[in-house]
């Protein structure tokens, strides 16, 4: 980073070493230190992304393992072999780990989290680079061990995502409850370790690097929700790896956290004692704000998309922030909602239950707050914004589903079905993912100086808009109908035989939306060579990242840090010369 | 509405409508004065950086805490009588636990000294002219090297209470009391156990080829890092002892 121009000797002096301990590293030079071990938050994002990537190709072949298992239960698969039930159920556990940890987790906060929350509040990097990279690192190292669960002695894991005790805590309860859960449960606690690094580095820099002007109710609301994920990772990571601990144990130490008095396979365990209940208390209340840190950087992305593109300052800039911050917080208040069904106290059950429906507030608030952007906006309809309004459209029919599961009386008749398969699918599946594909249409050109193909990404938009409604909305329905979740074969169950249509409805479904995700990815790779040549601000909108060079430089801001006047949705200005003004335009705009 | 004036008028945009985000940070090129220490920055961001990573460890003692608690009173099947039985068996403490919370409320002492000499060395000193490695000299040194000391010591303690307790029959898997016995001071001394390692890197500063900054920041927040250490484990030993 080069001192700013003018002054004396001494201040050059002090000001170089300033800014070099603010940067707190220099451009570097070898292949290693540039693109491995780097030190650069917009590297480290890049690595993020790529590992989510690698991770949701990995994630999606394992659904689509179980959609044909599902209609075609007895067929041969070259080279897989037969699906046993037990490979089922190793499908549907890592088929969620790995969606929810290291896609969902990873690519919107550590992938564009780390690439642009420095860039939009004009920083020069993350708070603490060594620890950043270190997060990075460790995070692909629990990727590796997650996916090494497969190659050991029983394969990997049967348990599910939530790896309720006593089954993922007895070595003998199945065929993949010996080392390979021992693996996934030391994956999760290195991604907790990850995770609880990268909160730091947000929250500091999110705190203390702003530039000069940018007060937080300045900051674009993709960097608020970073934050807000940020403070949400901080307290629940540390829970889960708690629970993780104890898990591990109960595995090899011999304790009784979890295990009570069991008999497995006729043998009866060496536990007596624990509460399976416990895990679960302690699993939910780091698992139910999971969903929000999945889901709330798509918020705050889809947010600025929709003021971008409709070019209107967003509706409700300060009801958004406070928005997120109650969803934040009632997160924290309804993990109870997911244990309807382990017999505890109606009372319990009623508290929680209010409380989940009391997230339908500040949802709605912003749900209509997008709306309100978009009436009367005049609409670009370019790829990213199709992906926020797609993203908007999820999240209304994912989410009006909740409303009905947070009643434990609608809950424990639907709980075990297809119906919370579809629910969460479309709320905190697809509709982050639709955030991942909105941020990489969005941000593409300033990344890789190139844009994407805008036909493609329309091929891309439309074909996984239809498809994922045309998987998970029947879901919904055949759960009602009472197809359980987690049965590895039901064809030949004589009361959901009027299902199979409709599931193989969803299976062509699900091949034909795959199909479209190599669109994407061909789109991404070849655009990056390809690509017609971006701009520095090819979309016309506002914040800090658009008036840096495309890419980036290695400090951002090629040495001169940006000053900020307005703020982040500054579009439609009466008497402005554009429609839209730049966060660092000194000419004043009234506050509205 | 709002309405653009295409005047020249520049606000402060520390102090204009909706600045209520804090100062900004002091080592920007942007106008600011100069006279400010790049040192107080540097120093505030690594201290909220380990404010906040401090929040994340207390996350991890407060579940074990509720686990502790609930499982008390949670009753327990007995298959010899066919009935819901408690079987919480308080454990008894070794003393030893005693001594070794004197070493380390001790170490927090010298540690406190280190790090308030490695500050006035660094006040005192002009920033510019301090040569690398060589911020107060050998004393600081000493006491840095004291706190290893007590701290390995400590965990020496920990790892002979651990086998007075295994000896009582209270081993790890013997009942569920004496498992979070294990586990909270277990965990404690891995997290202990980082801080000691964080010191050796304070300690081999002038070999790691650190800048004199550098080295009192790492000192500094280290230094809060072990005093959080030393509380946490006066909660812990609470905890077991009153709370059984």
């Amino acid at each position: 980073m080069a001192g700013g121009a003018g002054g004396g000797k001494t201040i050059m002096a002090t000001r170089e070493f300033a800014a070099h301990e603010a940067h707190a590293h220099a451009a570097p030079q070898g292949f290693i230190r540039k693109w491995v071990f780097s030190l650069d938050h917009k590297v480290i994002g890049l690595q993020y992304y790529f590992l989510a990537l690698t991770a949701v190709l990995v994630g999606m072949f394992l659904s689509l393992l179980m959609r044909i298992h599902l209609i075609w239960p007895n067929i041969t698969l070259p080279l897989l072999g037969d699906i046993k039930p037990e490979t089922y159920l190793t499908l549907v556990t890592m088929h969620g780990t790995i969606m929810v940890f290291f896609v969902l987790t990873t690519a919107p906060q550590g992938g564009f989290g780390n690439y642009f929350l420095p860039i939009q509040i004009g920083a020069a990097d993350m708070a603490f680079p060594v620890l950043n990279m270190l997060s990075f690192w460790v995070t692909a190292l629990a990727f590796v061990v997650m996916l090494g669960a497969f190659f050991v002695t029983g394969g990997a894991p049967l348990h599910g995502w939530t790896g309720y005790p006593p089954l993922s805590a007895v070595q003998s309860a199945g065929p993949g409850e010996g080392p390979g859960a021992d693996l996934w449960i030391i994956s999760i606690a290195l991604f907790c370790i990850g995770a609880l690094m990268s909160a730091l580095n947000f929250i500091t820099t999110t705190l203390d690097m702003r530039t000069k002007g940018m007060s937080m109710m300045r900051m674009p609301l993709t960097c608020w929700a970073w934050f807000i994920t940020a403070i949400l990772g901080l307290l629940a990571f540390g829970v889960l790896f708690s629970a993780g601990i104890l898990l591990l144990l109960d595995r090899n130490a011999g304790t009784s956290f979890y295990v009570p008095l069991t008999v497995f396979s006729g043998q009866v365990v060496a536990h007596k004692g624990g509460s399976p209940l416990l895990w679960q208390h302690l699993f939910w209340f780091f698992g139910h704000p999971e969903v929000y840190i999945a889901i709330l950087p798509a918020m705050g992305l889809c947010s600025q998309l929709v003021s971008v593109f409709s070019r209107k300052p967003i509706f409700g800039y300060k009801a958004m922030v406070y928005a997120m911050l109650s969803i934040g917080l009632l997160g924290f208040m309804v993990w109870g909602h997911h244990m309807f069904m382990s017999g505890m106290s109606p009372y319990s059950a009623f508290a929680f239950s209010i409380m989940t429906m009391a997230i339908g507030v500040p949802s709605a608030i912003k749900t209509f707050n997008w709306l309100g952007t978009l009436w009367g906006g005049r609409i670009r309809f370019a790829s990213p914004m199709l992906f926020a309004i797609g993203f908007v459209s999820l999240f209304v029919s994912g989410g009006i589903s909740g409303p009905f599961l947070a009643q434990p009386t609608l809950d424990i008749p639907l709980h075990d079905t297809a119906f919370v398969t579809g629910h969460f699918h479309l709320i905190m599946g697809v509709a982050s993912i639709f955030g991942i594909f909105a941020a990489t249409y969005y941000w593409f050109p300033k990344m890789f100086g190139r844009m994407m193909n805008e036909s493609l990404a329309r091929w891309h938009f439309w074909l996984t808009f239809v498809g994922t409604y045309c998987i998970f909305m029947p879901m919904h329905y055949a759960g009602m109908a009472g197809q359980p979740r987690r049965y590895s074969q039901f064809t030949e169950l004589h009361y959901l035989e009027k299902l199979i249509p409709l599931n193989t409805f969803i299976t062509f479904s699900a091949f034909v939306t795959i199909a479209a995700q190599l669109i994407f990815v061909f789109n991404l790779f070849w655009s990056m060579k390809a690509g017609k040549k971006a701009s520095d601000n090819p979309w016309e909108a506002t914040t800090l990242e658009w008036t840096t060079a495309t890419p980036p430089p290695h400090d951002n801001f090629g040495g001169h840090p940006p000053i900020v006047y307005n703020g982040p949705y500054e579009y439609g200005v009466p008497g402005a010369p554009q429609d839209f003004v730049m966060q660092t335009d000194p000419r004043t705009v009234a506050a509205h | 509405m709002a309405s653009y004036t295409p005047t020249a008028t520049i606000d402060d945009p520390t102090t204009s409508a909706g600045a209520n985000g804090g100062s900004p940070p002091a080592w920007i090129d942007g106008g600011d004065d100069f006279d400010s220490r790049p040192l107080d920055a540097r120093l505030r961001r690594a201290r909220l950086g380990l404010l906040v990573g401090v929040v994340g460890i207390v996350m991890i003692f407060v579940s074990f805490t509720s686990a502790y608690v609930v499982r008390q009173g949670l009753p327990t099947f007995d298959s010899r009588t066919n009935s819901m039985v408690h079987d919480w068996i308080p454990v008894r403490l070794p003393r030893l636990l005693l001594v070794n919370t004197l070493v380390l409320l001790l170490s927090s002492f010298t540690i406190e000294l280190a790090r308030r000499r490695a500050a006035r060395d660094a006040a005192l000193a002009d920033v510019a002219s301090v040569q690398e490695g060589s911020i107060g000299g050998d004393e600081k040194v000493s006491w840095l090297a004291l706190t290893v000391v007590l701290g390995l010591l400590f965990l020496t303690g920990q790892g002979l209470a651990w086998r007075e307790l295994a000896a009582s029959g209270f081993y790890i898997s013997a009942t569920p009391s004496s498992s979070f016995v294990f586990l909270l001071t277990g965990m404690h001394g891995a997290h202990l156990l980082g801080g000691v390692i964080a010191l050796l890197i304070a300690g081999a500063a002038s070999l790691l080829r650190r800048s004199a900054q550098s080295q009192v920041i790492w000192l500094d927040v280290t230094g809060w890092y072990w005093h959080f250490m030393a509380i946490l484990w006066v909660y812990i030993l609470a905890l077991l002892e009153f709370v059984r």
